[in-house]
């Protein structure tokens, strides 16, 4: 199949797997930044076939996880002000600090789970009565769709339509976790379908300044064992740039036209992490011409805020300060079925790979 | 059947009232279908006769939407049910046949739905020798739903029991999975996606009784992973004889289409539902010959050994990846929801 197989051929990564072990001779600490690198990592059991000194740290990069907690009771309560709210399915399962979208949709709210945000525009057209809602999450890669969603509405003239706004960014997120004092990574895997919209340009200055190797990396087994092997070089031989694995899919400049599109609807604010905090100009938020759209304000729903459950340590997890096995609550009280925290609920969440696919608890 | 001798177009709860209106509904649609000895009777209930142990399994069908590529709604319930009994080492002979309807159900699609439930029980050779049919108020079910209890012999040298299991023993896959659930997904309002996948929806009975004919004992259990799929079924049958098991991703049969469908929907095919495969766990000794007697089956032409039974890891299923790593293989929790890139 083209495309698949061929990225999970058994010599091929077998003989890149070789390279890092002989390339290997210091220990070091390499954090894929994506939820997707996470998932393929782990599920494909990557990780017990990397040398001792290959330590891969799981970054922030799942959308699910990093969305606050103050957000999904936003769209908790909008679901259950009989507004139609429309979700990427990984979001529903979240908890919130009362409950999840998906309880909420058990006691009558209209959730629907879509793939496209574009679908949600068709849903308040064939519903002009009711007030929809899309859930937009997520990092760069989804910015583009969700905001061609309210170009839509706009030029259709589809007043029922707002979108309820967390979108983050990645860059922003790798200088928080490098300006940690606890942070020991040595290099990045950067995050290839972020960098396929955004392009390379972000991430020059952030070799320069923190002298630390960026590897533009893809999803499949091959992709990551090739992108784990030029970090490892890099770093065996002291060099810091950034390179491009994924220059398939990845140019420099990105995809122009879905960064006009984003540039269009959305600008840069400070947004809030789930478990890191406010990180300053680290989001999008709709511009003041798109006003209308956003469902926060439409809705007066920009008060409702709750704190975290404080046995989940995400924010350690999703710094990669600890591992999922290392917290007290994994597999215990926190597991997929009765998640703690959000990194247990989406299958790119750190917890959650761990908990479904690695052989850490294949033994106990 | 021809819906113009009815003087409406579409179910009412008139229907289920127990009345002249159910009748009729019963007299031109049911009865005239499935009539048989027992059936004939319009008796509350059927006396049957089996000689020697019973297989017995029930299941209800819920599924949205009511036709989909490769099958229908009622096919399903009977193949579903057929496949349980088989399951079990049985034969099935009769089955019972319970409908829900939404009012509002166009009498065509209901005529349709009874009409593959016939041909899809002749197929199967069994009997629908009891039933009911209730109405509920529009909104208070989904078009229909049908439930279908099976009875069936046990083959005489059928033993299947998961005490049967030994370490060792040979997992065996009758066919490409995820299959149905695909089929299911890609049909789904909102998915906007297109393709030509179908539902494996089909009976296994035939197939399962020719292997009790040729392997008997040897065939230590079977089991049909259906909602969940193959990662479900493989992970209770590891929880219930506290062994472990070991399979190769490599060896799973799977579509180029499906494996395809599933990468762009971000699901994960191990936990899809299948409705037309089935696995058996077997003594190693008649691995081979299990695996050429299904392929030598139209049921069965791309059935492969996956797996085996391992003293390692008890309780947990663990899976050799293509690229040759390993990971755990657990149960479904909840629906499994897609991802967002």
């Amino acid at each position: 199949m083209k495309y698949l197989n061929e990225y999970r051929n058994l010599e091929a990564t077998k003989s890149y797997l070789k390279l890092i072990e002989r390339a290997t001779t210091n220990t070091w600490n390499i954090m894929e930044i994506c939820g997707g690198q996470t998932h393929g990592l782990v599920k494909n059991g990557i990780l017990d076939l990397l040398p001792d000194g290959v330590r891969m740290i799981h970054g922030p990069g799942c959308p699910v996880c990093v969305t606050p907690l103050n957000l999904i009771d936003k769209a908790i309560e909008l679901l259950e002000n009989g507004v139609i709210l429309c979700s990427f399915g990984d979001m529903v399962r979240v908890p919130g600090s009362k409950k999840s979208l998906l309880e909420a949709k058990a006691n009558g709210g209209d959730l629907r789970i879509l793939y496209s945000p574009l679908e949600a525009v068709n849903i308040a057209k064939e519903n002009p009565e009711k007030e929809v809602v899309f859930f937009a999450v997520g990092f760069e890669t989804t910015a583009p769709a969700n905001a061609l969603s309210v170009l839509h509405a706009q030029k259709e003239n589809v007043k029922n339509y707002s979108i309820l706004v967390s979108h983050v960014l990645v860059p922003p997120a790798m200088e928080g976790i490098l300006d940690d004092e606890f942070c020991s990574i040595d290099a990045f895997l950067g995050a290839g379908h972020v960098c396929a919209i955004m392009g390379l340009q972000e991430y020059y200055p952030l070799v320069k300044k923190y002298k630390i190797p960026i590897v533009i990396t893809g999803f499949e087994p091959l992709d990551l064992v090739q992108g784990i092997y030029m970090a490892v070089l890099q770093l065996e031989k002291g060099k810091y740039k950034l390179e491009n694995q994924y220059a398939r899919v990845v140019r420099e400049e990105g995809n122009v036209e879905a960064k006009k599109i984003i540039e269009a609807v959305f600008e840069i604010g400070d947004r809030e992490w789930r478990g890191i905090g406010k990180i300053p100009s680290s989001g999008y938020r709709l511009t003041a011409k798109f006003g209308a759209f956003d469902a926060e304000s439409k809705f007066g729903i920009s008060a409702v805020g709750t704190p975290e459950n404080p046995q989940c340590i995400a924010g350690q997890i999703l710094k990669g300060i600890k591992k999922p096995h290392q917290c007290d609550q994994f597999g215990k009280a926190c597991t997929p079925s009765n998640p703690l925290g959000a990194p247990m609920v989406s299958s790119e969440g750190a917890c959650a790979a761990y908990y479904h696919f690695s052989d850490n608890l294949i033994s106990s | 059947m021809d819906t113009k001798d009815f003087e409406f177009d579409t179910i009412n709860l008139g229907h289920g009232s127990g009345g002249l209106m159910t009748r009729e509904l019963l007299d031109k649609i049911i009865f005239e279908k499935f009539s048989n000895p027992y059936l004939d009777q319009k008796h509350d209930g059927s006396i049957i006769k089996i000689e020697g142990s019973m297989a017995i399994s029930t299941d209800s069908f819920v599924i949205s939407p009511i036709f989909f590529k490769g099958g229908n709604i009622g096919e399903l319930a009977i193949n579903g049910t057929v496949n349980d009994v088989a399951m079990c080492g049985a034969s099935p002979k009769y089955l019972s046949l319970a409908f829900i309807v939404e009012e509002g159900l166009a009498i065509n699609d209901f005529v349709k739905i009874v009409d593959s439930i016939k041909a899809t029980a002749d197929h199967c050779g069994v009997q629908i020798i009891t039933g009911d049919t209730k109405v509920v108020e529009r909104g208070k079910g989904d078009k229909i739903f049908i439930n279908t209890t099976g009875f069936g012999k046990v083959h005489p040298k059928a033993n299947i029991s998961a005490d049967n299991i030994k370490t060792g023993d040979k997992i065996i896959i009758s066919g490409p999975i995820a299959q149905h659930g695909m089929a299911i997904m890609s049909q789904r309002e909102g998915l906007q996606f297109e393709s030509t996948l179908k539902s494996d929806t089909t009976n296994l009975n035939y197939l399962v009784n020719d292997l009790l004919d040729a392997f008997g004992d040897k065939i230590h259990l079977l089991r049909d992973p259906t909602r969940g799929g193959l990662a479900s079924v493989l992970s209770e049958i590891a929880n219930d004889i506290q062994q472990g098991i070991v399979i190769s991703e490599a060896h799973i049969p799977i579509d180029d289409q499906v494996a395809a469908a599933c990468e762009i929907l971000g699901l994960d095919p191990l936990y899809v539902a299948n409705e037309g495969i089935f696995v058996a766990v077997v003594d190693a000794e008649v691995e081979e010959a299990v695996v050429e007697l299904m392929r030598n089956d139209d049921k069965g032409m791309r059935a492969n050994c996956i797996g085996s039974i391992t003293a390692e890891h008890p309780k947990k299923v663990v899976m050799q990846s293509t690229i040759g790593g390993k990971r755990m293989v657990t149960p479904m929790i909840g629906e499994q929801l897609p991802r967002i890139c």
